[in-house]
């Protein structure tokens, strides 16, 4: 779904560029290299929620003080505490490991998968490419998130299964993508030079081809990303992720949803976070994108 | 021209026949077939049962006879029985699938005014600010949840406000909503994919000429670039699908709604494989149908597609 929508943005920007880079050109290098990266910074600090939540926020996540129930945001507690008296806040940060281990296996799923059938159906015939193509045809018919669904039915629900359904569902975006951008590279003068000039097949995909590739895969990666965790936190959300007590950030605004008349905060804040998480993967995609661009 | 509809035709039938063939493999590649899936989801349950069970829907037949029944009922739009109920997946679908098209259809056509107004402002409001601005919108749109921003107008409205009621009632307030909610989610990749298009059309030397014969630029705007940036819009109708539905299943369990959305997460709640089996068809023939359908109005609002690009457009274009 929103993954088409993210591509689109990333090449959007990528039209935008030639009229953005004047204006860099002028800035000092660092500040050039600080505007296009300084997404990392923060994304770098919700990766260190997933990898070390204790060292962010010194309360339990799953056992709360009944005392502190409902208390809004404070500085003792930046988003307040929901019906157990546990921190939000300490939920979110340990929450990030799940959805983003989920989301992981989702974008790793469908890079993986999509890219070989990309490049398959880019370089290993016309009826390859028909059957790769048709194979995207049918995924692109059913929405991702009942392909996620039906994973779901079919075995428990879980991070795992929700992962591989999501995954599943990115396969089309990548196979496009890699499918049209090695038939571009394919045409090209310099491709047809490496040919001619005696350069094996498989070197001249490995020296000329891949390197083309790469650039708007990461790209996509990184905007599927910001997808997956919208489209798991919405699963996680509907009750398809982990069970209660862990925390995940769908499953956090899902239980904050029963006391949206005492407790703002319980939905608002979290919700927060993965709008700026998937907004930050978004303006990484178009960093990479600028930065891979011959 | 005719050539042209009959491979497409064609090719939508392939598309949903192979879709119905992988969702039947899928289903046989399970552990278990559909019935002791559905009634060992509680507790396990007595073989006997299972077994009469099984042979009451057709489960006990040899693979081949149960893919060939299956489509052939499909062909009659018999989708088969949904185990948790017992009654016609059809009829299950039926009796909510209204609730959930009012829901969807206005979204998306509020969806489109939306990005319409939303690239037309982009592109001819006074100041580089407010059209930067602007256009930083739609990426915003994407990154919002559907059910946060649902769950956010809630409180504001219904709490906070109390101009809406939690629960739904006939109210006006609890369908615009949900309407709005949806079409939020929804405009947001419509009006970046027709941003972008405006924008290689304003680009184009035509627009300099008109520029400089001394039309408007919302005289250009409306009455060239437009025309000229539409088609690919109407490109992605076709995607539009696949998160229309997702957005009304989240957006029907936030705001309490009956509908479509329900029966999917009620389906997949107690495993109900053939309710859920069936859902997945119709999503994939809604899906190609649509497709099929802006695949034959491209080349009407464009007729360079046919010949410049020698039949299917799509083959070039993805």
């Amino acid at each position: 779904m929103s993954i088409v929508a993210d591509r689109v943005d990333a090449e959007t920007a990528a039209a935008q560029a030639p009229a953005d880079s004047d204006g860099e050109r002028r800035a000092p290098a660092l500040l050039r290299w600080a505007a296009r990266w300084w997404v990392l910074v923060p994304l770098a600090i919700l990766l260190a929620w997933a990898l070390a939540p204790a060292l962010f926020t010194g309360q339990d996540p799953i056992t709360g003080v009944p005392a502190d129930k409902f208390s809004a945001p404070s500085g003792a507690h930046l988003f307040g505490t929901d019906h157990l008296g546990r921190d939000v806040f300490t939920r979110v940060v340990y929450g990030t490991r799940q959805t983003l281990l989920t989301a992981g296996l989702a974008c790793l799923v469908g890079s993986v998968v999509g890219t070989l059938l990309g490049l398959l159906a880019g370089i290993a015939g016309r009826f390859a490419d028909t059957a790769a193509m048709r194979f995207v045809d049918i995924i692109l018919a059913v929405p991702g998130f009942l392909i996620a669904l039906i994973l779901v039915t079919a075995t428990q629900p879980g991070p795992l299964s929700l992962g591989l359904g999501v995954g599943i569902a990115s396969i089309a975006a990548f196979a496009r993508l890699v499918r049209t951008e090695v038939l571009r590279v394919r045409s090209r003068d310099f491709v047809q030079a490496a040919l001619m000039s005696g350069g094996g097949y498989f070197t001249v995909l490995r020296r000329h081809i891949l390197p083309h590739v790469i650039g708007p895969v990461l790209s996509l990666i990184a905007v599927d990303l910001g997808a997956a965790i919208l489209a798991i936190s919405g699963l996680g959300f509907l009750g398809f992720g982990s069970p209660p007590p862990t925390p995940e950030w769908g499953l956090l605004i899902s239980e904050g949803r029963q006391y949206l008349s005492v407790a703002w905060w319980l939905t608002t804040l979290p919700g927060l976070v993965i709008v700026a998480a998937v907004m930050l993967t978004a303006a990484l995609g178009r960093g990479v994108n600028k930065a891979f661009r011959f | 021209m005719g050539g042209y509809v009959a491979k497409r035709i064609g090719q939508a039938l392939l598309v949903i026949w192979l879709a119905y063939t992988l969702v039947f493999l899928a289903v046989q590649a399970l552990p278990n077939d559909p019935v002791t899936i559905f009634l060992n989801s509680d507790s396990a349950a007595d073989p006997a049962t299972i077994a009469q069970m099984k042979e009451y829907y057709g489960y006990d037949q040899p693979l081949v006879i149960q893919y060939f029944t299956q489509l052939l009922g499909l062909l009659r739009g018999d989708l088969g029985y949904s185990l948790s109920s017992g009654s016609d997946v059809t009829t299950r679908i039926g009796e909510v699938v209204g609730s959930t098209l009012v829901l969807a259809g206005s979204a998306f056509a509020a969806a489109v005014v939306l990005a319409l107004a939303l690239t037309a402002a982009a592109t001819l409001a006074r100041g580089a600010k407010l059209r930067s601005a602007l256009l930083n919108l739609p990426p915003l749109m994407v990154s919002i949840p559907v059910f946060w921003l649902g769950l956010v107008l809630l409180q504001l409205l219904a709490v906070q406000l109390g101009v809406m009621s939690l629960f739904p009632d006939d109210s006006f307030m609890s369908l615009a909503v949900p309407i709005f909610v949806l079409a939020v989610h929804l405009s947001a990749p419509i009006a970046q994919v027709l941003i972008k298009s405006v924008q290689e059309v304003n680009a184009q030397p035509f627009i300099d000429v008109l520029r400089a014969k001394g039309a408007s630029e919302s005289w250009i705007f409306y009455r060239h670039t437009l025309k000229n940036a539409a088609p690919a819009a109407l490109s992605i109708a076709g995607i539009t699908i696949g998160t229309l539905l997702a957005g009304s299943v989240i957006t029907e369990t936030v705001f309490a709604r009956a509908g479509l959305g329900q029966l999917i997460l009620q389906s997949v709640t107690v495993q109900d494989i053939p309710l859920v089996q069936g859902l997945v068809l119709l999503t994939a023939v809604v899906f190609t149908a649509v497709n099929l359908v802006v695949d034959l109005v491209h080349p009407q609002l464009d007729p360079r597609i046919i010949t410049a690009r020698a039949g299917s457009p799509r083959a070039l274009s993805a």
